[in-house]
């Protein structure tokens, strides 16, 4: 039961952002994703997820042995794929509770699971009857993305920088709630301090477009110390 | 549009199979012969057994039909044949007030579109207009015990001849506009409405509109007299079956809003993509009275349509809620006036419109406020979604403000769905439709949750309906 992606090669515009890039994702394990700023990690999500502006040019999406690379992502999400977004968009006059109502049939358990998450999260009760995203704090908007991974209960989640614009307490509350789904989660963050908390089973380095490194979560401290130049 | 699927390469086709689109058969026991003359509008007075003022009425208001140019200024008119219409039409059953012994066929034809079952609920009484003619009504007793007055419009003239005379067409004249003469000439049907001084109409009246016949001109009255400190809300609901001929409706409304009452007048409309919806409707606004007009436009070809206030006593307030929704081949040229004519009125404006598939909404909309309106306010908000490169919005806003103590705000956003928001929703699992629609529906629901819940549920449903295919 794995994420397999195979030498997958992506392009925007005939401009290659990501070459030739394979790793795998277990079931269950948590990987972290590095790299310097515009060398392609939200590049990588956003294909994963099907963004139809990133073009597959060479290489494949492998979901527990299914190309999916050819899918849009309602049918990825469908599968058991998850995004956690970098920048999730306002819908105005959208609550969260519609927005998972809508492919999930019970809008009552929707609901009650949504107001215990939110309390888990130190969320107001009152943002899962907001327009989703609209007017919300970045705390907030991070929150409800871990929050909808949690309604939905994917088997595989990439989180995009989740940790931007958090204090301490909510990475703690966040990274508790990560830790406990059973999901394959691949992490995309900048800070050494979500990392610690979630301790991941490997990392990878990305840059200009490659993996140049697979370590263990070792690597942190020296990436700490001496940045991305000597890797 | 579909950015998300594979690209096929079958071409988009308006879906044959329209929901709403079912035609009965049903008997008339009268059907006018295409065309409007003189000897045709006798002819309906005749079989209403009319006062002979409302005739020449009528006469009159055919005179000035046939002299007015059809107006040039909004949507495109042109294909309309005023001599291919049938004016009247009559079905082989008299209006009743029980249910049971409503024809089975018409029946079918109410329980396609949802009738009974709102009835059922919490109706405060049902008049559904077959055509031409109210077939069915029901008034719960304790409105008719409260003094209030809910019949179909015939019925209302035969029954109270000096109040329908004291009122119709004093708020739209018949030489108003072209449709609006065309409708005073031929008028059937409608509701009749009225509301005795302090009394509170707590359930909305209801009524359910619609054309089932090719070539139908379905041209209803509706006449509401909200006494002093009275309060109701009468809700309208529209749909019609598919047909090739173009169809035409050109309703008036006239109400009245006397001394601190409050009116609000609810349209969920669906008419079939031929027809032409003209209609006017006007409501006059006395000392501190409320009126609201709450306005759904889904379907037909084109449709004109300004509800107008106009706000003759001090603090009167005037809303209007207008929602258009324009798919391929669809027009929907909507908006509202507002017209201080008198001190510290106030109006609202908030029209809300989506077009898609190569739709095409425009608002067009007024605000007078008067040299003697002293400190009024008025403010516009125009929201407009367009879904695709095809569609088109525009807004054609007039504020004249002729004094120094008010002001007019106005708004215009237009905003696109864009491919960021709608990669968000799929990633959810939502299919690029169901992100559309939810997209729609979300930017709709400010208007939305005015209307009543069953209302709300259908204008849900009908947007959910009006989008499909329109993913290519």
């Amino acid at each position: 039961m794995s994420l397999i992606i195979s030498h997958l090669t992506v392009q925007v515009e005939s401009k290659i952002l990501l070459s030739n890039i394979s790793f795998e994702l277990k079931k269950g394990e948590t990987v972290g994703l590095m790299g310097p700023n515009g060398s392609g990690k939200s590049s990588l999500a956003l294909t994963l997820m099907g963004h139809p502006r990133y073009q597959i040019t060479s290489g494949g999406i492998y979901l527990d042995r299914k190309d999916i690379s050819k899918l849009p992502p309602d049918q990825r999400a469908k599968l058991g794929l998850f995004l956690g977004f970098q920048n999730p968009s306002a819908l105005p006059g959208v609550n969260v509770r519609q927005l998972i109502t809508s492919t999930h049939k019970s809008a009552l358990s929707i609901k009650r699971q949504a107001q215990k998450l939110a309390k888990n999260l130190f969320l107001e009760q009152e943002s899962t009857n907001r327009s989703l995203n609209l007017d919300f704090s970045g705390g907030e908007k991070k929150k409800m993305e871990v929050l909808q991974m949690d309604l939905l209960n994917p088997r595989y989640a990439i989180l995009d920088e989740i940790d931007s614009g958090l204090d301490l307490d909510a990475l703690r509350l966040i990274s508790s709630s990560i830790k406990k789904s059973s999901a394959g989660i691949l992490v995309i963050t900048h800070y050494p301090r979500l990392l610690k908390l979630l301790s991941p089973n490997r990392i990878l380095i990305l840059k200009s477009g490659t993996i140049v490194k697979f370590a263990s979560s070792d690597i942190i401290s020296q990436l700490e110390k001496s940045g991305y130049s000597h890797i | 549009m579909s950015r998300f699927a594979p690209i096929s390469s079958s071409t988009l086709t308006p879906s044959p199979d329209y929901p709403l689109g079912h035609s009965d058969q049903v008997d008339y026991e009268f059907r006018s012969t295409a065309g409007l003359t003189e000897h045709t509008v006798r002819q309906i007075s005749t079989f209403k057994n009319e006062p002979p003022w409302m005739l020449n009425i009528r006469l009159s208001a055919l005179a000035e039909f046939n002299h007015m140019p059809t107006p040039k200024w909004g949507g495109d008119l042109s294909r309309i044949d005023f001599a291919k219409i049938h004016y009247y039409l009559k079905p082989s059953q008299q209006s009743v007030g029980d249910w049971d012994k409503v024809d089975s066929r018409i029946k079918k034809t109410f329980d396609k579109i949802g009738v009974p079952q709102a009835e059922r609920e919490m109706l405060a009484g049902v008049k559904a207009q077959f055509d031409s003619e109210v077939i069915y009504s029901s008034l719960k007793s304790f409105l008719a015990k409260k003094g209030v007055i809910f019949l179909g419009m015939d019925e209302g003239l035969r029954q109270y001849p000096d109040l329908v005379r004291q009122y119709f067409g004093k708020l739209v004249p018949s030489a108003d506009n072209k449709l609006a003469a065309l409708n005073t000439a031929v008028w059937s049907g409608g509701s009749f409405v009225y509301i005795p001084p302090n009394t509170q109409v707590d359930l909305p009246l209801q009524a359910y509109f619609r054309i089932n016949s090719p070539a139908a001109g379905q041209f209803e009255r509706t006449l509401i007299i909200a006494e002093e400190g009275s309060r109701v809300h009468y809700v309208e609901g529209c749909s019609a079956p598919a047909y090739s001929d173009g169809s035409l409706h050109a309703a008036v409304v006239e109400i009245f809003v006397k001394k601190g009452a409050t009116v609000q007048y609810t349209t969920v409309q669906n008419w079939y993509k031929n027809v032409y919806n003209l209609v006017t409707k006007r409501a006059r606004v006395e000392e501190e009275g409320h009126m609201r007009w709450v306005d759904g436009n889904l379907g037909s070809r084109l449709t004109m349509k300004y509800p107008s206030c106009f706000l003759t006593g001090r603090k009167a307030t005037g809303e209007t809620l207008s929602l258009a929704l324009a798919g391929s081949h669809q027009h929907q040229d909507t908006g509202a006036k507002m017209y201080h004519l008198a001190p510290e009125t106030s109006s609202q404006i908030l029209a809300k419109s989506v077009s898609f598939a190569g739709g095409r909404t425009s608002y067009r909309g007024m605000v007078q406020i008067n040299p003697a309106a002293a400190g009024c306010r008025s403010k516009v908000v125009c929201d407009a979604l367009i879904l695709d490169p095809r569609s088109r919005s525009d807004t054609y806003p007039t504020n004249k403000v002729l004094n120094s103590t008010s002001t007019v705000e106005h708004e215009a956003i237009v905003s696109r769905v864009g491919e960021d928001q709608l990669f968000y929703l799929m990633s959810r699992g939502l299919t690029e439709h169901q992100s559309e629609t939810l997209i729609v529906n979300g930017f709709l629901s400010p208007i939305i949750k005015q209307i009543p819940l069953e209302y709300a549920v259908e204008m849900n449903r009908l947007v959910d309906l009006e989008m499909e295919g329109s993913v290519g």
